[in-house]
């Protein structure tokens, strides 16, 4: 019994130490669970913490980013703008420019007047030595946005006195619809193809005789200007001028009428890529009350004109470079063809004149800086044989001459020309030879056709 | 005869409106605009690659082109101060003047590189506005031809989203073949070449060119045989591998030069027309990177 019970307890201690140790087994199962979830719990919030700080760094690095490619968008922009404008107070100041010229020749004989023709204005060839040209000051500018303004003054020596002299004052229309333009104030006259330039701009040394003869030099208008454009692929311009100033044809007549009036058209466009050309026509007619001549103003036995004159004048340049390009090499030809027919009284006689001139040029720019140029300029007068004996005598005879220049521009703001004469205007031909510089300075010049 | 006088009356005749009439100053303009517009728009490209845009004149038929044109398309920068003042002036057409919708000049948009120190003629035919050559760098392309959309839309607003989805396009294809021109970049960067004038001033930048000298002494102005001749001496101990120039400047400075050196003298197309395979603004950079690639080997 005592052995029964012994073994029983036995068992029992040995039963309750099993389920002692069994007990032990599943706490540290239950354990070991809980520091492995503990554990990765502890992963999963480090894993989580990290993907939140890589995606706020992904978030900073393309925040930044952004920035970086802002800031050079604003300093390229704050670039772009310094390079594209200035803001300082000389801004609005017109383009200025000066054009310095003069000359040496060598001339026998000096002309003031050509035989058969009493015309005003700067006309004649000059005298021998050196002689300083005009200095021309230029302004323009747009007004506003609406017209753009333009004066030209020349300042020369005449005599020992310096005379200063309007050239141009006009102003222009820029905001007008439909190919139209106006111009009102002083402005060389769209009559002809060479009136529209600068005498600076000229390929001699002088203006063709036709000009000095029709036009004193160049024909310049007080009063308006109207021009219209077509809507055409062919450039086709119709225009027209009243003058009220006292511009050689026309003379000042102090009335609310103008005293001369032009009609011009004008026709142009290209021929393949190498060729352009010109056409032009015009029509000067003005009304003359006592119109002298420019180089008998000093008061003394002035033979004035009273009457119609009426001026018809064609013109055609044609200009041709190798693919239009004229850097290396052009040509460019030109001529005008001019009739005028002038009646009423000179001096107190009737008088009835037929006059008309041409003149034929053609340049030649065989390399660069280089240009050679030949031109033959002739006008003829057929006066009533009634002014026999007075300044408009018909000479019986055209005056004409021929020139060849040579000229060197290293840049586009300087020219160096050499030019011969053979002038037969007086009844004697003259051999002359001249020596002249031409120079701009400031604003950039245009280049018309 | 018949024939002549129908042939001129059909050039008299009033031209048909419609699609917006586009002046383009340079052929690299016309080319864009022709991009964005495609039909919308009716171009006149008044120079060719053969002619320098410095010494254009404002002849007749620029003044007819520009008197019906809705937007002016031009580079800027005084590039074309010889004459477009002129055309604005005789054009009678108040929607291109400047300050007007219609007068765009793309360099205002993109930024000038050799904006020069000394403002005096002394220097050459100088432009104070900087370089104007500026559409030799697809970057400058791809800011302009944004701006370019951007005006064609203020001008013709019945198009709008046409030009916004072009422009789309246009710099979808423009930034994918300036990431490969880029790609190639690498074998050109430091290519010593001699220019006859700043013209690719900013093909260098972007390329990283070594311009190491230019035939002209001074903008403008035609090298003068002394010029050249000192210009070999200090080439002569370290040659660049080519003397680049564009299609419309003088061939005489750079083959002589050329030819003393013994390196070729190359014509860059510069813009569209100057090769015969450039016939777009793509194939204007592709040519160039490839007679560039030419060169360097």
């Amino acid at each position: 019994m005592k052995i029964i019970l012994s073994f029983l307890a036995l068992l029992s201690v040995a039963a309750s130490v099993q389920v002692a140790q069994a007990n032990d087994l599943a706490s540290e199962v239950a354990e070991l669970r809980q520091s492995l979830s503990q554990l990765q719990q502890d992963y999963e919030s480090r894993i989580s913490d990290l993907e939140g700080r890589l995606a706020r760094a992904e978030q900073l690095a393309s925040g930044a980013k952004r920035d970086a490619s802002e800031a050079f968008e604003i300093a390229e922009q704050t670039a772009i703008d310094q390079s594209s404008g200035s803001a300082a107070a000389n801004t609005f100041n017109p383009s200025l420019g000066a054009t310095l010229s003069a000359r040496y020749a060598n001339i026998d004989q000096s002309w003031e007047d050509i035989p058969g023709f009493l015309p005003a204005g700067e006309i004649g060839n000059g005298e021998s030595g050196f002689t300083l040209g005009e200095v021309e000051f230029n302004l323009k500018a747009n007004v506003d946005d609406r017209y753009f303004g333009n004066v030209t003054f020349a300042i020369h020596d005449d005599g020992g006195e310096t005379e200063v002299e309007l050239e141009e004052a006009w102003l222009q229309t820029t905001g007008l619809p439909a190919g139209i333009t106006l111009t009102g104030g002083r402005f060389f006259s769209a009559a002809g193809y060479l009136n529209g330039f600068h005498r600076h701009a000229d390929d001699f040394a002088d203006r063709p005789l036709p000009y000095q003869a029709f036009y004193g030099g160049q024909y310049l208008v007080d009063g308006i200007q109207a021009r219209w454009i077509a809507r055409t692929a062919l450039l086709f311009e119709l225009g027209g001028e009243l003058n009220w100033g006292g511009g050689f044809p026309a003379s000042a007549n102090d009335e609310t009428t103008p005293g001369a009036r032009t009609l011009f058209a004008k026709l142009g466009g290209d021929v393949g890529n190498s060729n352009s050309w010109q056409l032009g026509v015009s029509w000067v007619s003005a009304d003359a009350v006592e119109r002298g001549s420019g180089h008998h103003d000093d008061g003394a036995n002035v033979a004035t004109f009273t009457g119609d004159s009426d001026l018809a004048a064609v013109d055609l340049v044609w200009k041709w470079a190798p693919n239009g390009n004229a850097g290396q090499r052009s040509l460019k030809v030109q001529g005008e063809y001019f009739s005028r027919s002038e009646s009423g009284g000179f001096d107190g006689l009737e008088y009835d004149g037929d006059q008309s001139g041409w003149y034929v040029q053609g340049i030649w720019k065989f390399m660069p800086r280089w240009r050679l140029g030949l031109r033959h300029d002739v006008v003829d007068a057929d006066n009533s044989p009634l002014l026999a004996g007075t300044e408009l005598e018909d000479p019986g005879r055209s005056s004409s001459r021929d020139s060849l220049m040579f000229d060197w521009s290293p840049s586009e703001y300087s020219r160096l020309r050499l030019q011969y004469t053979n002038d037969r205007v007086l009844a004697e031909a003259d051999q002359q030879w001249m020596l002249q510089y031409i120079m701009s300075i400031g604003a950039h010049g245009a280049h018309a056709f | 005869m018949r024939t002549v006088a129908v042939m001129f009356l059909a050039l008299l005749a009033p031209l048909s409106a419609g699609a917006i009439d586009v002046f383009s100053c340079e052929p690299e303009w016309g080319a864009l605009a022709s991009e964005l517009a495609g039909d919308l728009a009716e171009l006149t490209i008044a120079t060719t690659a053969f002619q320098d845009p410095h010494r254009l004149q404002a002849k007749p038929s620029l003044i007819a082109a520009i008197r019906k044109a809705d937007l002016v398309v031009c580079t800027g920068a005084d590039l074309e101060i010889g004459w477009l003042p002129l055309l604005l002036r005789r054009a009678g057409n108040s929607a291109i003047q400047a300050g007007n919708p219609g007068h765009f000049m793309a360099a205002d948009y993109v930024r000038k590189l050799e904006m020069p120190k000394i403002i005096d003629r002394s220097q050459g035919d100088i432009h104070p506005q900087g370089n104007p050559h500026v559409h030799l760098d697809p970057r400058n392309m791809r800011r302009i031809a944004d701006a370019l959309a951007q005006r064609l839309a203020e001008i013709d607003p019945a198009n709008a989203a046409n030009y916004k989805s072009r422009l789309a396009d246009f710099q979808r294809r423009w930034a994918a073949s300036t990431a490969e021109w880029e790609e190639r970049k690498m074998g050109l960067a430091g290519l010593r070449v001699a220019s006859h004038h700043r013209s690719f001033s900013y093909l260098a930048a972007w390329l990283d060119l070594n311009i190491v000298a230019t035939l002209e002494s001074k903008p403008g102005i035609p090298p003068s045989g002394a010029q050249l001749a000192a210009l070999l001496e200090q080439l002569s101990p370290h040659p660049p591998v080519a003397v680049i120039r564009t299609p419309y400047e003088n061939e005489k400075p750079s083959s002589w030069l050329s030819g003393r050196l013994g390196i070729p003298a190359i014509v860059l197309p510069y813009t569209i027309g100057g090769d015969q395979k450039v016939t777009n603004l793509f194939t204007l950079f592709e040519e160039s990177l490839r007679a560039l690639e030419v060169a360097s080997q």
